[in-house]
């Protein structure tokens, strides 16, 4: 019942799209078994000289227009009938397969839409802890195996249902014996698809993964190519690859053995079913039991019935799967995301930060962060210096709202963090992460990412100051060319450069390099530094680096040890006391004399 | 080479296939039988209406039962019969289509192990798989299944007519008369469908793409406060795909009511005629009911025809690829007196290969790759047997191009690299290879055990020399903490090991392997102080008394070096060991004084 629940869920605002494909279908298989009948009629009683039994009146209908005579003195009728009742069906047919894709495709839509939205608002950690590779099949193969479900398996289920029961509806009044004999056959393959294909599911899971073994034995060659060669180990490699190449075709092969079975099998029962058909009325025709027409009219009612039931049979083997996909997709929605607008907004954001004794710990009992104080007056330049697992980085993570804090306050501008809302935070801090990712289009897309930076020249500014303006302008496309896997191959200095001009251009009171100008050199680093000071001298500023020669240009250097700030003052202060911060730079301004 | 895919390719080159026709020569036997028994099942499948008109002329209508017996034992013997071919067709079909993809996937992993390093890094993997994978299906599936149904198709259409003919000519001719339209509404049909499905395919991985952008990049969207844009931005991609899908799903939902249609004419047009001669004894019942099904049946081979001659171009563009791949000349391979004197390359002789001292000298050598300018030239370099060469300069200087030379990765565009005093080329390639240890800065491990993994370079080493190399370089004791020890399962390229594990587990390999001269591509990554001295001293173990090239990052690395060569643009413009740089303050000074005040940073907190 849940899953019917969550198949409605998928399916909701198209529910009456679907509703009408499913009425087309309905209309379709209607007028599909009357052509049987026209046949039938013509043989019998326009032809033949049987009395008229057509069903459903439309034997009084034929009476009211002049009866069987004048129809055998216009007999274009029959070909009128015949084709405007193809024209009918045909027309629903066209319905069905529109309607049905409209509304598949439609709920696909929203689907992916709310699962890529929805994973946007999943708090970070979630994103931490995640397997990309799982979210991103639920997210493409699974809502494929439900689209495909809706569009196709679902609407032809209905219809092959529906027109079993018509057609028996048909067949039922003309003989019962005759209908009897013409469906024994069709429970017995209907039960061997069913469990053959649920059987089945288990060596076709094998196979994908033996597959999968392949590819990952034949993608380790190619990226190893060098430990290959110089272990001279071709040959093992050859005899490795083989091994898995065998055991994919064997499985293969192991498959198309059972298939051969089973399409041999069933297609000898259904076609059994037909002869049954045409044999046992052929006899009871020749003892004037049924007529000509009846066996021409079973004949093709009985292929209306064998081989969509085994198709039937085949869908339900694999309806479980869909099931299984909704479930994976609808786990992503269950999880919970963080609130993005809940909190105050629109106000004025200058810069003054306060840590005022702060705690946090991911784990419990494992603090992170283990009372923190301190104070970032507006438009200073604040330096952090720990090592790694220090909690720096938690501390700026927690500045951003990606993790809440448990203990303490921290204040921006006098107002308590966790009241203002997580997007005016983001929107008014700017962060370049260590690890800088770019999105595969142009440079300049890059740089500009976003609604809030609309001028142009603000694009070239922010690349200026983060000193990759000229760069850019060296390669051939310029601010074109578009970087990531399909783009050129950047270094990771200027990776680092562009995400700080992607950051810088935003134009927000607070700016946050975590590691982040390491990956440039020191004159670089120093230039940046400058050129953003030379900009706005308001912007706040904190910068979480192991170079000396940025951490004593700053105005306060807090290091962080073990979750707690251990040194906090200018570099002048820090230098005068005995303590870590002391001994790096000891360490690195005598290097001039000791190395010589 | 480029490497844009071309969808399908326009015109039919009958020289690819005959080149993959190479591959389905082992299968002519099978395939010989499968199109004969295509022919059987055609022709049974045109007999069954004829059945359906003998019963009802022979006895329904004449209300006789002679011979009907008989006549029961023959269609149930076709019945059995075509049942019986279906199995044996699927097997036989079944077996093509696996085998072929199998063969060829077995070639090209054959041929891309002679293939030069020069090939693999001009050549992105994904380009390859893509190859052995999704294009060698196709042309399995092409070669078995399109095969059948492309004879099943024609000679269901031929005798069909036939049937039809000899049946009666002028019913005959008013159904056939649709035929033509059929004909040309379905191949209109069938290659849009077929074109617009693989247009959604390729809409569909921008989509998995955008999904991909959006989670591996979600820390960077949080960051930025874009995930409104970045919505946006998707659910045009969506937009898009829902239109098309849309627009292709109506398309092809005209397609087959219009071939019903045609269906009904001909029908119609049958019965029509039929019910004015019929008194006149011209037609009997039974040739109605042939007719009439023949009528519908001629849709499902015209639908499949058209369906096949669509797929062929696009296997056509498969094949070429595949062609492709398996006809890359190889440029780095054994000279014939070589070969003559060592065997083939996999096979070498090893009874006959020299000993390998560890001389090597670079002899006006100049390199420059396919494309571009020369990145060595004229280059000299003399190693003595035993020393330890530090690199040193800035990406793309040139000191990897140096280091894939000394291994013969790649040869050099002219001059020569010659080991113990003679041009390499002259020796087996496997020769060389087998004497190189290398070890990657991001360490390339291969699924399976640990233990398989150390034995990599020696295949027949013992559970001793495994453990004793392990020792050497420190490796044991964490393997020996490790869930299963030596038969741990190490991941997918070494995933559930840490970096620093991995660089262990490398040097044990390389060491198992001994050999003559050992290449160090050194990491920057960072692993924490323990490792990094572990790593050290295994490093120097590696290195005694073997030539070595090491691409160097770690001060201490470089200082330990005999010789220190700092690479700018191709050239040496500083040469000597730690002591005689740091004396000169020149560019290696300076690169010195920078890489320790960002090491001393670190290192700092952990004193």
């Amino acid at each position: 019942m849940k899953k019917f629940r969550l198949l409605m869920q998928y399916l909701h605002g198209s529910g009456r799209t679907y509703i009408f494909a499913i009425i087309s279908v309905l209309l379709m298989t209607v007028f599909s078994a009357l052509s049987p009948l026209i046949i039938k009629f013509t043989v019998d009683s326009v032809i033949g000289d049987n009395p008229v039994d057509l069903p459903f009146g439309f034997d009084r209908l034929i009476e009211q227009i002049g009866g069987i005579e004048s129809i055998r003195s216009n007999l274009w009728v029959i070909f009128v009938v015949i084709v405007a009742i193809t024209v009918l069906q045909g027309t629903f047919m066209f319905l069905k397969g529109k309607l049905s894709a409209v509304a598949a495709q439609t709920s696909s839509k929203r689907m992916r839409d709310r699962l890529y939205n929805h994973l946007m608002r999943l708090p970070f950690d979630y994103h931490v802890k995640a397997q990309t590779g799982d979210i991103i099949q639920r997210c493409t193969s699974d809502i494929e195996t439900v689209q495909n479900f809706v569009e196709r398996q679902s609407v032809d289920a209905i219809q092959i249902i529906f027109q079993v029961i018509i057609v028996l509806s048909i067949m039922i009044p003309i003989s019962l014996k005759y209908t009897l004999i013409s469906i024994v056959l069709i429970p017995i393959v209907f039960v061997i698809t069913v469990r053959f294909f649920i059987n089945m599911m288990k060596i076709f899971i094998q196979t994908d993964e033996a597959e999968g073994v392949m590819s990952a034995a034949l993608q380790e060659n190619l990226t190893g190519v060098r430990v290959v060669k110089a272990f001279g180990a071709q040959k093992f490699e050859i005899e490795k690859f083989d091994e898995k190449n065998d055991k994919y075709r064997k499985l293969n092969l192991k498959i198309v053995k059972l298939m051969a079975d089973f399409w041999g099998g069933t297609d000898l029962i259904c076609m059994l079913q037909h002869a049954l058909v045409l044999i046992v009325g052929t006899y009871w025709a020749t003892q004037d039991i049924i007529s000509i027409g009846t066996i021409i009219a079973f004949s093709i009612y009985a292929g209306m019935m064998v081989w969509p039931l085994r198709g039937l049979g085949q869908m339900m083997g694999f309806m479980g799967q869909a099931f299984v996909s909704l479930g994976r997709i609808s786990e992503i929605l269950d999880s919970q995301p963080e609130d993005y607008h809940k909190g105050l907004k629109d106000i004025p954001i200058q810069g003054e930060i306060v840590f005022d004794d702060v705690y946090f710990e991911y784990e419990k009992g494992k603090p992170v962060l283990d009372g923190i104080s301190f104070r970032i007056e507006k438009g200073s330049t604040v330096a952090i210096l720990g090592a790694t697992g220090s909690g720096k980085s938690s501390l700026v993570h927690l500045l951003f709202r990606l993790y809440d804090y448990q203990k303490g306050h921290i204040t921006i501008d006098g107002v308590e963090l966790s009241d203002i809302s997580r997007e005016w935070i983001r929107k008014n801090i700017g962060i370049v992460l260590q690890e800088p990712f770019l999105f595969s289009r142009s440079i300049y897309e890059n740089i500009r990412i976003g609604d809030d930076v609309k001028d142009e020249e603000k694009v070239y500014e922010a690349a200026r100051i983060a000193s990759i303006h000229d760069s850019i302008e060296e390669f051939e496309s310029g601010y074109k060319t578009i970087v990531g896997e399909r783009g050129v191959t950047l270094s990771g200095g200027q990776r680092q450069r562009i995400a700080i001009a992607r950051t810088v251009a935003k134009d927000v009171p607070i700016l946050i390099f975590d590691d982040s100008l390491s990956a440039v050199d020191t004159e670089t680093d120093s230039q940046i530094r400058q050129a953003l000071k030379e900009r706005s001298k308001d912007t706040t500023t904190i910068i979480i680096s192991h170079r000396i020669t940025t951490l004593a240009e700053a105005d306060k250097i807090l290091v962080i040890d073990k979750g707690k700030i251990a040194e906090e003052g200018s570099h002048e202060e820090l230098i005068s006391r005995n303590g870590i911060y002391k001994r790096i730079w000891e360490i690195q301004s005598s290097l001039g004399e000791d190395i010589a | 080479m480029h490497f844009e895919e071309q969808e399908y390719s326009k015109r039919f080159d009958l020289e690819t296939f005959k080149r993959l026709l190479v591959f389905a020569k082992p299968y002519k036997k099978e395939i010989i039988v499968l199109i004969i028994q295509m022919v059987l099942l055609a022709l049974v499948d045109a007999v069954f209406p004829k059945l359906n008109q003998y019963a009802i002329d022979l006895f329904a209508v004449n209300h006789s039962l002679d011979g009907f017996w008989i006549y029961c034992l023959i269609a149930l013997g076709l019945v059995v019969f075509q049942a019986a071919n279906v199995r044996l067709m699927i097997l036989n079909a079944g077996k093509v289509e696996n085998s072929i993809p199998y063969d060829i996937r077995k070639a090209a992993f054959n041929k891309l192990q002679e293939l030069s390093i020069a090939y693999c890094d001009r050549t992105p993997v994904g380009w390859i798989m893509a190859r052995l994978t999704s294009d060698v299906k196709r042309l399995g599936v092409t070669l078995s299944w399109h095969l059948v149904d492309f004879f099943w198709s024609i000679f269901l259409i031929v005798i069909m007519t036939v049937m039809m003919l000899i049946t009666h000519v002028g019913y005959a001719l008013l159904v056939l008369s649709v035929v033509p339209f059929l004909v040309i509404i379905s191949m209109i049909f069938q290659k849009i469908i077929l074109h617009n499905f693989r247009k959604a395919r390729r809409l569909n991985s921008q989509i998995t793409a955008g999904f991909n952008e959006g989670i591996t990049g979600a820390k960077t969207i949080k960051s930025l406060s874009i995930e409104g844009h970045m919505l946006n931005e998707f659910k045009d991609l969506t937009s898009e795909m829902k239109n098309f899908t849309v627009k292709a799903a109506t398309i092809s939902s005209i397609y087959t009511p219009i071939i019903l249609f045609l269906g009904s004419i001909a029908t119609g047009l049958v019965l029509w005629k039929s019910g004015a001669q019929i008194g006149e004894n011209a037609i009997s019942y039974g040739t109605i009911v042939v007719f009439s099904s023949y009528a519908v049946q001629f849709f499902e081979p015209v639908k499949q025809f058209a369906r096949v001659f669509t797929e062929l171009q696009y296997t056509q563009a498969s094949a070429e690829r595949v062609v492709t791949l398996l006809d890359t000349e190889n440029d780095i391979v054994d000279s014939p007196e070589v070969t003559e004197r060592f065997g083939q390359m996999f096979d070498s002789n090893r009874e006959e290969w020299p000993k390998f001292v560890g001389d090597i000298e670079f002899r006006n050598v100049t390199f420059r790759y396919k494309e571009g300018g020369n990145i060595l030239e004229n280059f000299n370099l003399k190693i003595k047997a035993g020393e330890t060469i530090a690199l040193v300069g800035e990406t793309g200087s040139g000191k990897t191009t140096i280091v894939n030379l000394a291994c013969r990765f790649y040869e050099p565009t002219e001059g020569s690299i010659l080991i113990d005093g003679l041009d390499y080329r002259e020796r087996p390639l496997l020769w060389v290879y087998s004497n190189i240890g290398y070890v990657l800065q991001e360490p390339h491990l291969f699924s399976g055990t640990v233990k398989e993994n150390i034995a990599y370079g020696r295949q027949n080493a013992t559970m001793e020399d495994i453990i004793e190399a392990a020792k050497i370089v420190n490796a044991h004791d964490f393997i020996m903490n490790l869930e299963k020890g030596y038969d741990t399962e190490v991941g997918e390229r070494g995933s559930r090991l840490s970096t620093g594990q991995k660089q262990l587990i490398s040097f044990a390999r390389a060491i198992l392997s001994d050999p003559g001269m050992f290449v160090l591509d050194e990491a920057t990554s960072s692993v924490d102080t323990e490792t990094e001295h572990l790593i050290q001293d295994a490093l120097h173990k590696a290195l005694a008394g073997r030539t070595s090239f090491i691409i160097a990052h770690r001060l201490s690395t470089i200082r330990s070096a005999d010789r220190i060569l700092v690479i700018d643009k191709g050239r040496i413009i500083e040469e000597g060991n730690h002591k005689q740089l740091i004396r000169k303050k020149g560019y290696y000074y300076r690169l010195y004084t920078n890489q320790l005040i960002e090491e001393q940073g670190k290192m700092a907190f952990e004193a």
